[in-house]
């Protein structure tokens, strides 16, 4: 691999992000499958970083889901998108920051789309209009939620308390990375890095002391897909399309998985639990899983913050390897109680998968 | 194991690697005039045996010079061996000797095998 | 005194056409931006379809020039306009032609690979374009991959930068189709038990010998010609690429490890082409390309007069026609000079 060639490309594909005064969007689905991910973003950017970020208590999902399926017309999920867009006039917020990357790919195409016909825009105005009474302005920057840490992440470099290395060999640790989609699939010029190379992952694993290694099927989907998922006749294929990852990933021996979008994280953490199930074939060191992370989950990581706080036992795949690996400790006792105080009960264990 | 309700999608993607073409060895030492076919269909547009079945020569050449071996073995037997495909070819395959080469190769292996 | 023709472009039109004239008895200035002249074909070891040596049609297009032929390497022009008759040109070593007639003979360049992003050329080590190969072949090197290893599986990719709006070439460079035919003779030649692959979208045999060709890559050397274009490459842990095709013929999606990936790249306008537009305000067709006066019998005419095209300025050429236009705007220099 040449590594000034990607370089070179990089270059090219640099985007605006905006400083702060942030208007924060949640995922519908991560607040599920990884439930402290969107919390510990909220806590480096404002805690950590002193940055100036608002969520609306009525914003509502995208409906990006329900676009990607056919469910609800382009025309909805325009006025919609409107409807957000209003709601951040309203608070005086200019930069809108997803959190989901399917949100983000749908933002930037409703805004191309108004760009290239005005008057679809003038028609969704009338819409939000006549439906909420409400106007907006279209916002002055969008990026998503992992463009922001990208942005950041020398200055969480600068705050780690644990490097990508191994604490006890002094080696550097390997990421693999797999970027959501419609981070820069649709709009390749949106995304830092582009879309065949996208540099926003890389670029935290480097900052924060990891090295990344490029693997053969990099490019494909993670198995979500929507169509691909949804339906359960279709499993199949999803499960089928993260097992060729794992297959061309596991020759480099990575240490983790990074992912910027809420579908990837969960599909390759879960499906490999299924897939030693189906056939017994498991993926990391010792008969487990390799260790799957959002990229907030990481950077807490970095930053020290409690695993069991970061959300990572309700992973599939045990992260424990990796923690031992950063010299991150921990109290396995503590992993199942909740924030409350109560025990949450211990999953059960899978037949093939060895689990912590 | 659980029942999931589904299982792992095979693959359909041709991997190359991993594929033996163990019937293209054969039959190219067998008719070399395979090496001449350009997949120009002619064989398959007149061919009596594929008005009626998926059965194409054209594809069937592919499938030996691909490896897709197990297709290989379903697709060849439906050839009723009349000789038309010969008379069409505009590169001069020897058609019928290469079908019984390739029966012969798909015997020899699943032998083998 | 003899008339004066400025010759922009000292490759193979531009040196044909230099040698025609100079016997008809005009005065010749060659302006050429590189250092030497010849053009791509100093690059270039063998020719299609007959694999004889690009020296020879060098060394032809030498001899014949005109020993008083002004040949002025290293040399751009800075600024080009058009008198009543005459055009006068300032070039970059601070000299000043007048010339009474002007033939643009610039060629054309490479398409960059680096634009097919997915393909990976100076990201991957074992990805190089048909120029890098053809430069190989002439320096007499043996073909290795980067890891110094004899390949044993080579992919040749065609119509990389040609038919592609993506990168906004929707034309065909003509010539790419039978340079890949060739090349996957020449890798047999030297490494008899490489395995070649031709990926294609259409195989455009169109001159005479270029079928003959194609078959004898089949029937004697064994390369194999894949119906699909190549979607994207990755590179494995040992350096090889691993490339993903559709086996169109097939209907089906194929994947295959290759130690050595070869990119067909077409034809691109010279990049001089934007500059001389405006200052000969000349026409050129969405392709970028220059637009003779007339497409069918006035091929080497321009909208303006006293401006003439040779070669591969106008579009995608072979060699031989490249030269037979050169000799035709000879013709048309000289007619149009003994009419002023």
């Amino acid at each position: 691999m040449l590594q000034e060639g990607k370089q070179a490309l990089w270059k090219e594909y640099q985007k605006e992000i905006a400083d702060n005064r942030y208007f924060y969007v949640r995922s519908c689905v991560r607040q599920n499958f990884f439930p402290a991910s969107e919390a510990t973003f909220l806590k480096i950017i404002t805690e950590e970083l002193g940055k100036d970020i608002y969520e609306h208590p009525s914003h509502t999902s995208c409906s990006g889901i329900g676009y990607h399926t056919d469910v609800i017309p382009f025309e909805t999920t325009m006025t919609m998108v409107a409807r957000q867009f209003a709601l951040m006039t309203e608070a005086g917020y200019p930069n809108l920051v997803p959190s989901c990357i399917t949100s983000f790919g749908l933002y930037t195409e409703v805004l191309d789309t108004w760009h290239h016909f005005p008057e679809v825009e003038a028609r969704v105005r009338e819409h939000l209009r006549k439906a909420t009474g409400r106007e907006f302005e279209k916002p002055a920057n969008i990026a998503h939620a992992s463009d922001i840490i990208f942005k950041l992440r020398n200055e969480i470099a600068a705050k780690a308390k644990h490097k990508l290395v191994n604490h006890i060999t002094g080696k550097t640790l390997r990421g693999v990375e797999h970027i959501g989609c419609h981070y820069s699939k649709m709009f390749p010029q949106k995304g830092i890095g582009g879309a065949e190379y996208p540099y926003v992952l890389i670029g935290m694993i480097e900052a924060w002391g990891g090295e990344v290694v490029d693997y053969p099927e990099r490019r494909h989907c993670c198995g979500f897909g929507f169509r691909q998922y949804l339906v359960k006749a279709n499993r199949g294929y999803s499960v089928a399309s993260s097992k060729k990852k794992f297959e061309s990933m596991e020759p480099y021996k990575p240490d983790f998985i990074l992912t910027n979008c809420p579908g990837c994280p969960y599909f390759l953490d879960r499906w490999q639990y299924a897939i030693a199930e189906m056939e017994g074939t498991t993926y990391g060191e010792n008969g487990m899983g390799i260790p799957v992370l959002t990229y907030e989950e990481l950077a807490g990581l970095v930053l020290g913050y409690d695993p069991w706080d970061l959300g990572l036992q309700v992973h599939q795949v045990s992260v424990e390897p990796l923690l031992d690996k950063m010299g991150i400790s921990y109290n396995p006792s503590s992993k199942y109680v909740g924030k409350n105080g109560k025990f949450l009960g211990v999953p059960f264990k899978p037949n093939t998968l060895k689990v912590c | 194991m659980p029942d999931f309700g589904y299982k792992i999608a095979k693959d359909r993607q041709i991997d190359y690697d991993e594929n033996k073409r163990l019937i293209f060895s054969e039959v190219a030492a067998w008719e070399p005039s395979i090496y001449r076919c350009i997949s120009c269909g002619t064989c398959a547009a007149t061919c009596s045996a594929g008005q009626y079945t998926d059965y194409s020569l054209r594809k069937l050449i592919l499938l030996v010079k691909r490896g897709e071996e197990q297709e290989v073995i379903t697709n060849v037997s439906k050839c009723l061996l009349c000789g038309k495909c010969q008379l069409a070819c505009p590169m001069g395959v020897n058609t019928r000797n290469l079908i019984l080469g390739i029966q012969n190769a798909v015997k020899k292996t699943t032998y083998a095998v | 005194m003899s008339k004066t023709v400025l010759i922009i472009g000292g490759g193979v039109a531009g040196l044909e056409a230099s040698g025609v004239l100079s016997k008809l008895g005009y005065t010749i200035t060659i302006v050429e931006a590189s250092d030497r002249i010849g053009g791509k074909l100093n690059r270039w070891a063998n020719l299609f379809p007959t694999q004889r040596p690009a020296e020879e049609v060098l060394n032809y297009l030498k001899f014949q020039l005109d020993p008083n032929t002004s040949i002025i390497t290293n040399t751009k022009i800075d600024d080009i306009s058009l008198g009543k008759t005459q055009v006068s040109a300032t070039l970059s070593n601070g000299n000043c032609i007048q010339a009474d007639a002007v033939l643009v003979s610039t060629g054309f360049e490479f398409f960059d690979a680096r634009k097919k992003e997915e393909y990976g050329y100076k990201i991957y080590e074992n990805v190089i374009t048909s120029v890098d190969l053809e430069q190989i072949f002439k320096d007499g090197k043996e073909l290795k991959t980067s890891q110094g290893k004899t390949p044993k599986r080579i992919g040749i990719i065609h119509c990389v930068g040609s038919r592609d709006e993506k990168v906004g070439n929707t034309y065909c460079s003509k010539v790419c189709c039978v340079t890949g035919v060739k090349q996957a003779i020449e890798i047999k030649e030297r490494i008899p038990s490489c395995e070649v692959f031709n990926f294609y979208m259409d195989l455009r045999m169109f001159d005479r010998h270029f079928e003959d060709i194609y078959k004898k890559a089949q029937v004697e050397h064994h390369v194999q010609f894949i119906r699909g274009r190549l979607s994207e490459a990755f590179e494995n842990p040992d350096g090889s690429v691993m490339i993903k095709v559709e086996d169109t013929l097939l209907g089906k999606p194929m994947k295959m490890n290759l130690d050595l990936v070869v990119l067909m790249v077409g034809f691109v306008p010279s990049s001089s082409s934007v500059f001389l537009k405006k200052g000969l305000q000349l026409e050129t067709g969405n392709d970028g390309f220059f637009t003779p006066a007339d497409e069918h019998y006035k091929t080497v005419c321009s909208n303006q007069k006293g401006v003439f095209f040779a070669g591969a300025c106008t579009g995608p050429k072979t060699i031989e026609n490249t030269i037979t236009e050169a000799r035709a705007a000879a013709l048309e220099i000289a007619t149009y000079l003994n009419q002023n």
